[in-house]
């Protein structure tokens, strides 16, 4: 293998270059019109650009991506996770143009890819499955993941509803109704195996890693080993793993899922053919490169490694996305992107400074990685990484990750997938508010007015021989408002926060940067970047954005009543009505797509469409008007 | 550059008495300032409140720019007199979208914001200062007019104000009217004379007779609205150019016609390094006397003005009464000419002479710092000629054109307030230390004259001199120049622009530097500098 191409974008690019680079191995890169001044392209020797932005015309296109490789004289493609990577086409078209398709044969893929299948492969090899008698059950798509077409069914009346539904679901989404059902666990944990095989036959296991903490069917939160897995059900469930590899005459690098439930038992859910996101905790506790083992396969090489375990590893994955709205993902520039280096924490971004996150792809901006001798010891470190990151620019799940590993049922390893459910998300999401995020902001955004000013830039900050009391500046921080008043000279600084006076005030230092201030006799600091009217406020472990309200807003400036915006930036994939229609209350009027998920905008009110601003196809901000519903009710 | 940090013995007897008197003489100045800033009290406040309406001050705060200075001129006018002390106007230097304007502002809870001769000597003195240093001028209106009772102090000088507004248009210099009430009868013609005006809906009123006084004239039927609201002038006259939903889009709207003036300044930006003072500002309060009889060095105060008390000091070794000397202060060159021991004698007048010259021949702006007790008199000075030496430096001081900032930081007495640029000579800012004393010579003196004349009369005449009834009427005489020449008592004539913290004589000064480079700096040509 000389030169490798990776069919893919973001961290797991970067991720393959890395090793390749180590290894000696030139790089290519394929990237889309979003992604042109990526990182990942950057990174690489050499990149072909695939014209267009949605996935389906740049990263899942099979030819282009093939003349790609050509085109650079890559002899081998790397698929990372997503996209390409467990589609059987791809890695037999791969084949048959004479390239080395990092992964599995075309027929594994093929044999994981029907659940059913897969599942009748599994109870031939010995390996434990779930039957499908008694309530709950659980009705899931053949051909389906994350969590589409899948439902639960408690009772013989549900079913029925139940099936009607996941096979609806399932053919929107994959193409092909197939369902079955199988026994609903309650309580469950996901555990997986990660395996190896190589072309001399051999399958290894490379431990388990537990990823019980999801959002809708997402993990969020990945570790290794498991805190449910004692020696005994270690050596059981890898075994398992190796029959199911065996099976499948597994080559590279595979996942076999199992649900584990509360009674300790264990049963096969599938098997992924990739190389996994979460793949890191494992190298953190085997001190193996994962992505050398795969290159090493794939170029015939036995495998040669006796993996034993070392201390634990928790992986967190950073998401664009808006966790109070629901979970739903952000898009923007990324203003400011920054980890603290914390020993033992490894940090695998897609994304940097003045980075772009289009609604195209995946919305996880970075995997945050942390190793230590102990559970206590990796969780500490991540959690203190997590809380001193600045991302600015966008809504991230930073707060959320943080209060999970936080959450003392984290710390006592008792996990299950429900974990997200039973504890509110919008609530550990949320970043708690603390007035002297605030009033950092008004001490910057004073600092930043000083040093922007065009006459009298050295004369003291508000200054006044007729004292008038305190210079105002008032924030939204989410949809709270909150006022803050300061003075500072020689009589003693002075600062309110919503009226209220702050006592025991000194302030050290105010730039638009750092502001470093005591109140109540506790001196802080507080790091600041401000964009226009935005400030973000890094401190306390916390990090607050505070949009600054207009001093004298221009009268017309507020939004028209009635006027309907976009929850989130994504295309308009239809519009319902025209200028003059008359509509009720629910009636739906256009429809988002972002993400790959439809939204539809609908009436708050019934009243007559006054304004219609956006056409199918076009490409909206979050925020921006779509229509203008004169209500009945209202003076128009 | 030469540091200059003469020490100051902060533990002194004289420095802590200093220090007491001068903070107890702020504070009677605070105490004045508060009952300017209560207006017209609670119950008028409450009312204009009540009203929906901004009271003057924070119309201001809300007009200039966040976090930028605001330099109020002359807040205790009319003290000591049988006005509100104030004045019923605010006025000052302040930053509207990134350019130093004279704001003008009534303040409508005392008496309905109307005019008195303080009031029009406050206005005038603000275009003064607006024509002088070239800064856009923005009224901020609502006036009930004349105060009637002082119409006959009043009514003539009072065109003044638009001829005045008319003049500084013509000049190129902006007026701007925000019309947040009533403006009428002769009122009416200060947004009539501006440039800009914009009125506030329902609260505008802009007319030359109100209804009553239509109906005297004429009989017809009307009201405010359709007499001079903002929808009629906006609309109909077209008096207001702009319309404002309420106060703060008045406001706001005043900020952009700034903003759309795209002001140049036409002279030069800070070009020195504008860093702190060594020495700690806060010790000027120990260091100005507050018995005036008792000089103090100069340079201690130099060296906590300026910036990094850099000062190169011009003929140290000659005329040591006065301090002349090359400095900055926040950025911007300076000369000063500062008195160290009171008296000029004539090789003070002299040096002060050339030191003039040359600053109008590098185009330097000049600052007074006032400790003067007048020019040496006695036989041997009038026979060697100082009438002369004095004449040639108030000669000089007249006819400088670069802009003068005066400090009377204590005494200002006689001639020499003139030749150290007092009020008469124009500076472009005058200011005092609440310590400073002006008058035509000190109250001892004063007194001691009239008794030494008295007493010629009476022996000229014959009669006998009642020395009981002389040191009776020497007293009364004493004391009251001692109370006519205080600071308080000539800030209330608006003989000056204000008292100022002797803490914040570098800021102060630093906003006036700042303001008077809005227009030229250009010194006096004609002649070379003439070596006395």
């Amino acid at each position: 293998m000389r030169k490798l191409l990776v069919a893919n974008r973001g961290e797991i690019a970067r991720r393959v270059f890395r090793t390749a680079r180590a290894m000696g191995i030139a790089t290519v890169a394929v990237f889309s019109d979003p992604d042109a001044d990526a990182p990942h392209v950057r990174e690489a020797d050499e990149a072909v650009h695939l014209a267009g932005a949605t996935p389906a015309e740049t990263y899942l296109d099979i030819d282009r991506v093939l003349d790609a490789a050509i085109r650079t004289g890559a002899d081998a493609v790397h698929p990372g996770y997503g996209f390409l990577s467990e589609n059987a086409d791809f890695a037999r078209a791969c084949l048959a143009a004479g390239l080395t398709f990092v992964g599995p044969s075309p027929e594994a893929i093929e044999a994981m890819g029907s659940k059913i299948a897969a599942k009748e492969l599994m109870v031939a090899a010995g390996v434990p499955v779930l039957g499908a008698e008694g309530f709950p059950l659980l009705v899931k798509a053949a051909f389906g993941g994350g969590g589409r077409g899948m439902r639960i069914a408690r009772t013989e009346a549900e079913l029925a509803e139940a099936l009607a539904v996941a096979e609806r679901e399932a053919r929107a989404a994959f193409g092909d109704g197939t369902v079955f059902v199988e026994r609903y666990v309650e309580r469950p944990r996901h555990v997986e195996v990660q395996i190896f095989g190589d072309t001399h036959g051999k399958v290894i296991h490379l431990f388990e890693r537990e990823c019980s903490i999801q959002r809708r069917y997402q993990k969020v939160i990945e570790e290794a080993p498991s805190p449910a897995v004692g020696p005994e059900l270690r050596e059981a469930l890898c075994a398992a793993a190796v029959a199911a590899g065996r099976a499948l005459h597994y080559v590279g690098a595979g996942t076999v899922e199992f649900v584990l439930d509360p009674s300790g038992d264990f049963f096969f859910l599938e098997v992924n053919t990739r190389l996994q996101v979460e793949h890191p905790v494992t190298e953190l506790v085997t001190g193996l490169d994962l992505v050398e083992l795969q290159l090493r396969v794939a170029m015939g090489e036995p495998l040669d490694v006796e993996p034993w375990l070392r201390g634990h590893a928790v992986e967190a994955r950073l998401y664009a996305e808006d966790v109070p709205a629901g979970f739903v993902p952000t898009s923007g520039r990324i203003e400011r992107f920054l980890v603290p280096p914390v020993e033992g924490v490894r940090v695998d971004a897609g994304y940097e400074d003045g980075s772009t996150v289009s609604t195209f792809y995946d919305a996880m901006l970075a995997k945050v990685v942390a190793h230590g001798d102990t559970r206590e010891h990796a969780v500490g470190r991540l959690v203190e990484a997590l809380a001193g990151s600045h991302v600015h620019g966008l809504p991230t799940n930073r707060q959320l990750l943080v209060s999970v590993l936080r959450h003392p049922e984290f710390a006592a390893g008792r996990l299950d997938t429900g974990f997200l459910e039973r504890h509110d998300p919008v609530r550990l999401g949320t970043e708690p508010f603390d007035p002297l995020h605030a009033v950092a902001a008004a001490l910057a955004g004073q600092a930043a007015r000083r040093a922007a000013a065009v006459v009298q830039r050295t004369i003291p900050s508000g200054w006044r021989n007729v004292a008038t009391g305190l210079h105002r500046t008032r924030y939204l921080v989410g949809d709270r408002e909150v006022e803050v008043g300061y003075a500072l000279g020689r009589a003693g600084d002075r600062i309110e926060v919503d009226g209220t006076a702050l006592v025991d005030v000194r302030v050290w230092q105010a730039t638009p940067t750092l502001v470093d201030l005591t109140v109540e006799g506790v001196r802080r600091r507080f790091d600041v970047q401000l964009r226009g009217a935005t400030a973000h406020v890094d401190g306390l472990g916390v990090s607050a954005v505070l949009e600054e309200l207009e001093r004298l807003p221009e009268p017309g400036s507020r939004v028209a009543a009635g006027s309907l915006t976009a929850p989130l930036p994504g295309s308009v994939v239809a519009v319902h009505v025209a200028v003059g229609d008359e509509v009720v209350a629910g009636q739906p009027l256009v429809v988002l797509e972002a993400m790959k998920m439809q939204h539809s905008v609908a009436a708050v009110e019934a009243g007559t469409v006054a304004e219609v601003t956006v056409a199918v196809g076009d490409q909206v901000d979050g925020g921006a008007v779509l229509v203008v519903v004169d209500g009945a009710g209202g003076d128009g | 550059m030469a540091v200059v940090n003469p020490a100051v013995d902060t533990a002194s007897d004289t420095y802590r008495a200093n220090r007491e008197a001068l903070l107890d003489l702020l504070a009677e100045h605070d105490e004045q300032l508060e009952v300017v800033r209560a207006g017209g009290g609670p119950r008028y406040v409450e009312r204009h409140r009540q009203r929906g309406k901004l009271l003057v001050r924070e119309r201001i705060e809300a007009l200039v720019d966040p976090d930028s200075a605001f330099l109020e001129l002359s807040p205790l006018a009319a003290y000591g007199s049988q006005f509100h002390v104030g004045g019923s106007i605010v006025t000052g230097i302040g930053v509207i979208s990134g350019v130093e304007c004279v704001v003008i502002a009534h303040e409508p809870t005392v008496r309905g914001g109307s005019m008195n001769p303080y009031t029009l000597r406050k206005n005038l003195r603000a275009f003064e200062i607006a024509r002088a240093n070239r800064l856009p001028v923005v009224n901020l209106v609502e006036s009930g007019g004349a105060d009637l009772p002082t119409q006959a102090d009043l009514f003539v000088p009072a065109g003044n104000i638009f001829r005045e507004l008319t003049q500084l248009s013509a000049l190129g210099i902006p007026t701007i009217a925000l019309v947040f009430g009533s403006s009428t009868a002769g009122g009416a013609y200060v947004p009539g004379m501006c440039d800009h005006a914009v009125m506030v809906d329902r609260q505008a009123k802009v007319f030359l007779g109100g209804p009553p006084l239509v109906k005297m004239a004429t009989g017809e039927e009307s009201d405010d609205e359709s007499l001079g609201g903002a929808a009629m002038h906006a609309r109909v006259s077209g008096l207001a150019d702009h319309f404002a939903v309420d106060e703060l889009d008045c406001i706001r709207i005043g900020r952009e016609i700034v903003a759309d003036l795209d002001w140049r300044k036409l002279g030069p930006g800070p070009s020195r390094r504008p860093d702190e003072p060594l020495a700690d500002p806060e010790e000027l309060l120990g260091i100005a006397s507050a018995d005036l009889r008792v000089p103090f060095d100069p340079k201690a105060v130099i060296a906590r003005v300026v910036d990094g008390s850099r000062f190169d000091e011009y003929k140290a070794e000659y005329g040591t009464s006065l301090v002349t000397g090359w400095a900055s202060i926040h950025g911007y060159p300076v000369g000063i000419l500062a008195n160290a021991r009171g008296v000029l004698f004539m090789d003070e007048a002299e040096k002060a002479t050339e030191f003039i010259l040359l600053a109008n021949q590098t185009d330097t702006p000049l600052v007074f710092l006032q400790n003067v007790t007048g020019f040496m008199v006695g036989k041997d000075y009038e026979q060697a000629g100082i009438i002369k030496d004095g004449a040639k430096m108030i000669n000089a001081v007249a006819n400088s054109t670069v802009p003068h900032l005066t400090v009377i930081m204590g005494a200002s007495y006689g001639a020499g307030n003139y030749g150290m640029c007092g009020r008469a000579y124009d500076p472009r800012f005058l200011f005092a230390w609440p310590n400073a004393r002006i008058a035509v010579m000190g109250p001892q003196q004063l007194a001691g004259v009239l008794s030494i004349v008295a007493r010629q009369g009476a022996q000229a005449a014959g009669r006998p001199f009642d020395e009981e009834a002389d040191a009776i009427e020497r007293r009364r005489v004493e004391e009251q120049i001692e109370s006519e020449s205080r600071a308080l008592f000539m800030t209330g004539k608006v003989f000056d622009d204000g008292i100022i913290d002797p803490r914040d004589t570098r800021t102060v000064l630093g906003i006036a530097l700042s303001a008077v480079h809005s227009n030229r700096v250009e010194g006096r040509r004609g002649f070379g500098v003439f070596r006395m």
